[in-house]
C-alpha cells in the first residue's frame, strides 16, 4: 500500500514581528483529503500559519510545501490549488454577490457552472440575494458568499482562518456539516477555531499557543493521554464552591465547566474524602464523579505546566 | 421604578422598513442579576441591545433602562450605563492610564476621583507595572480584563457585555466570569451575550430570542427542565430550530 500523501508539509516554519515571535519553528504534516483543525486563543499564531500557507505572507525562515509545491517560490502554483477564507470579510464590497462569485471564477479561469456542484448547498442560501451588494449581507451570509468564492476553484486544499468566530451554535453546527461534505469531495481542509467543543469534528488537530503546537494529534488519543486525575463537582453554590475547592490542598485546578465545575486532584485524593470535606463546609448537596477530559481540558492542563 | 428592576421593557419593537427586528419583546431584569442575552445570529440581539443603551430609538413599546426613559431619556441612559464588546472596547494607541482616563472622563468623572481610582484599580489587576504600557501590546486575555474594568470603572447600574469572551484562552475565559461574579456581587447588573453555550449555565437568568421574539426566559435549571434537556447547548438548538425567519 501507498503510504498517505502528505498534502501539507511543513518544516520549522518561523515568523517573528519585530520582537513578537508569531511562529516559533513550526513543524507538522497534513494527510490528503483530512480535515485538521488548528485550535487556540487569539494571538496565538494561527492566522499568521494560515497567511504563510495561503502564499500571502513570508516566512523569517523554514518552508511549507503543498502537494509538493513550495509557498514561496511556487506562490503562482500554489494559488490555483488552494482556496483561502482569511479571517476577515475580504471580497468586493461594492460588487454584487454573483459579481464576487463570477470575479473569482473568471480569475482562475473556470467559470460558475463548471464546479457549481461543490457550492451548490451553500450558495443556494443566498442566492435569493445575488444582486445584493457583498457590503450589506449580514454576518452568515458574507461567510457563505466567502467560502462560495473560496471553493470556485475547484481547490485541492481549503484554509479557513476562524470561519465560526462569532457564530452561533446552530449556524455552527450546520457549517461542519458542509465542511463534512466538502471532504468527501476529496479536498483536505485546514481549519483554524477558537472554540474548543469543534476539536471533536477534526481529523486531527493541533493545539496552539504563543506560536507552538503543544499537541497535535486525533482528538481521541489528545484526551487518552491527558494525565491528570479529573473530577466533575456539582453543589447547590456553585460560585462559593469554587474558592472553596480551591483552598484544599490536594486540588490543583478548579474551573467552572458550565454547570459543573472540573477539578484536578492529587491522585491520592478520594471522592468520599472530597465528599467530606465539602459536606464540612456547608454544603448539603454534593455530587462528584470521575469523568473523561474534553478537549478543553486538555488544553487547559497542558497550558498550566509551566 | 421599582427599586429592584434595572431595567423593565414592554412590547419594545423596532422595524427596518417591513422587516421587524425586534417584535414586541418585554422582560425585565433585577438589580445585580447576571442576565444571559442568547439567540442565533440574526435574532435581533443586536438591535435590541441597541434600544436599551439609549443609540437606537423604538418603533413602538416602552420601557426604562437604570430608571430612565427609553424613548425620552436615552442620553440619561448612556451615563448610568456601561458597554463593552470584543469589537470594541479599548484604544489600541493609548496607554493602560490614558484608556481609563478618557474613558472615566467621557462618564463625567471627576479628574481626582479618576486619579484615585486609577490607582486602585491598577493594584487590584496587578496592572501597575503596565501604567504606561500601549494598550495594544498587552496579551489578549489581559485587554479583556482591562476593557471590563473600564466599562464599570463610573461604577454603572448596568453593564452591557457583547460577546466579551470571544477568541479568548479557556482558563481566561474562566477569569473573566469570576469578574463578572465580582460585578455582581458589588450590585452591578450583567447583562451579556455569548455564544458559548457553557457561559449560558453561569447567567441568574438567561433569555432566548428567536426571530426577534423572545421565545423562553428563566434560569438555566428551569429552562433545561422545561426542554428536556441535558444542558442550556441543548435548549438553545431546540429553540433555535424554531427559527423561521431567513437571515438577511
Amino acid at each position: 500500500m501507498q503510504q498517505k500523501l502528505k498534502m501539507i508539509l511543513v518544516k520549522n516554519l518561523h515568523k517573528t514581528y519585530g520582537k513578537v515571535t508569531a511562529l516559533n519553528n513550526l513543524s507538522f504534516t497534513v494527510n490528503d483529503g483530512e480535515i485538521f483543525g488548528v485550535i487556540g486563543p487569539d494571538g496565538s499564531g494561527k492566522t499568521s500559519l494560515f497567511r504563510i500557507l495561503a502564499s500571502v505572507l513570508l516566512p523569517n525562515s523554514g518552508s511549507a510545501e503543498m502537494n509538493g509545491l513550495s509557498v514561496s517560490k511556487d506562490f503562482k502554483k500554489i494559488r490555483n490549488i488552494i482556496g483561502y477564507m482569511p479571517g476577515r470579510f475580504s471580497l468586493y464590497q461594492d460588487l454584487s454577490v454573483e459579481e464576487n462569485l463570477k470575479f473569482f471564477a473568471t480569475i482562475f479561469s473556470t467559470t460558475i457552472e463548471e464546479n457549481y456542484h461543490l457550492i451548490k448547498d451553500i450558495y443556494q442560501q443566498i442566492e435569493p440575494f445575488k444582486k445584493r451588494r457583498a457590503g450589506a449581507l449580514s454576518g452568515g451570509m458574507k461567510q457563505k458568499l466567502a467560502l462560495s468564492c473560496a471553493l470556485i476553484h475547484k481547490p485541492e486544499v481549503l484554509i479557513l482562518d476562524e470561519p465560526t468566530t462569532g457564530v452561533d451554535p446552530v449556524s455552527r453546527k450546520e457549517f461542519w456539516d458542509m465542511l463534512k461534505r466538502l471532504k468527501s469531495e476529496g479536498i483536505t481542509i485546514l481549519v483554524s477555531t477558537a472554540y474548543m467543543d469543534e476539536a471533536g469534528l477534526c481529523d486531527r488537530i493541533a493545539l496552539m499557543r504563543e506560536g507552538n503546537f503543544i499537541a497535535t494529534d486525533t482528538p481521541q488519543n489528545i484526551i487518552n493521554s491527558y494525565n491528570e486525575t479529573l473530577l466533575a463537582v456539582q453543589t447547590e453554590n456553585m460560585s462559593a464552591s469554587l474558592s472553596d475547592l480551591r483552598n484544599h490542598p490536594k486540588v490543583k485546578t478548579c474551573f467552572a465547566f458550565g454547570n459543573q465545575h472540573h477539578i484536578t486532584v492529587h491522585a491520592d485524593l478520594s471522592i468520599s474524602d472530597l465528599q467530606h470535606y465539602l459536606n464540612e463546609k456547608g454544603y448539603s448537596t454534593v455530587e462528584i464523579k470521575a469523568i473523561e477530559p474534553t478537549v478543553e481540558d486538555c488544553f487547559m492542563a497542558l497550558t498550566n505546566n509551566p | 421604578m421599582n427599586e429592584n428592576k434595572v431595567i423593565e421593557v414592554s412590547k419594545l419593537t423596532k422595524k427596518f422598513g417591513n422587516f421587524t427586528a425586534v417584535d414586541h419583546i418585554s422582560f425585565d431584569v433585577r438589580k445585580g442579576e447576571i442576565f444571559g442575552f442568547l439567540g442565533a445570529n440574526g435574532a435581533g440581539k443586536t438591535t435590541a441591545m441597541q434600544m436599551l443603551c439609549g443609540i437606537s430609538k423604538p418603533t413602538s413599546g416602552k420601557g426604562t433602562v437604570a430608571g430612565f426613559d427609553i424613548l425620552k431619556e436615552n442620553e440619561k441612559i448612556k451615563h448610568n450605563i456601561g458597554y463593552m464588546s470584543q469589537k470594541f472596547s479599548l484604544y489600541e494607541d493609548l496607554k493602560v492610564w490614558e484608556n481609563i482616563r478618557l474613558f472615566g472622563g467621557i462618564y463625567g468623572m471627576k479628574e481626582n476621583e479618576i486619579n484615585e481610582k486609577t490607582d486602585e484599580l491598577l493594584y487590584r489587576l496587578k496592572f501597575e507595572k503596565e501604567r504606561d504600557t500601549m494598550v495594544k501590546s498587552l496579551p489578549l486575555g489581559w485587554k479583556q480584563k482591562l476593557a471590563f474594568s473600564v466599562a464599570i470603572f463610573h461604577t454603572p447600574q448596568i453593564v452591557f457585555l457583547d460577546e466579551p469572551t470571544g477568541g479568548v484562552d479557556p482558563a481566561m475565559r474562566r477569569q473573566f466570569w469570576e469578574m463578572i461574579y465580582e460585578a455582581s456581587d458589588q450590585g452591578i447588573t450583567v447583562f451579556v451575550t455569548t455564544h458559548y453555550m457553557d457561559e449560558a449555565e453561569y447567567c441568574n437568568r438567561v433569555s432566548i430570542m428567536v426571530d426577534g421574539r423572545i421565545d423562553a426566559l428563566d434560569t438555566p435549571i428551569n429552562l433545561k427542565e422545561m426542554y428536556l434537556a441535558q444542558s442550556m447547548d441543548e435548549v438553545f438548538r431546540k429553540l433555535a430550530r424554531k427559527a423561521t425567519r431567513v437571515e438577511n
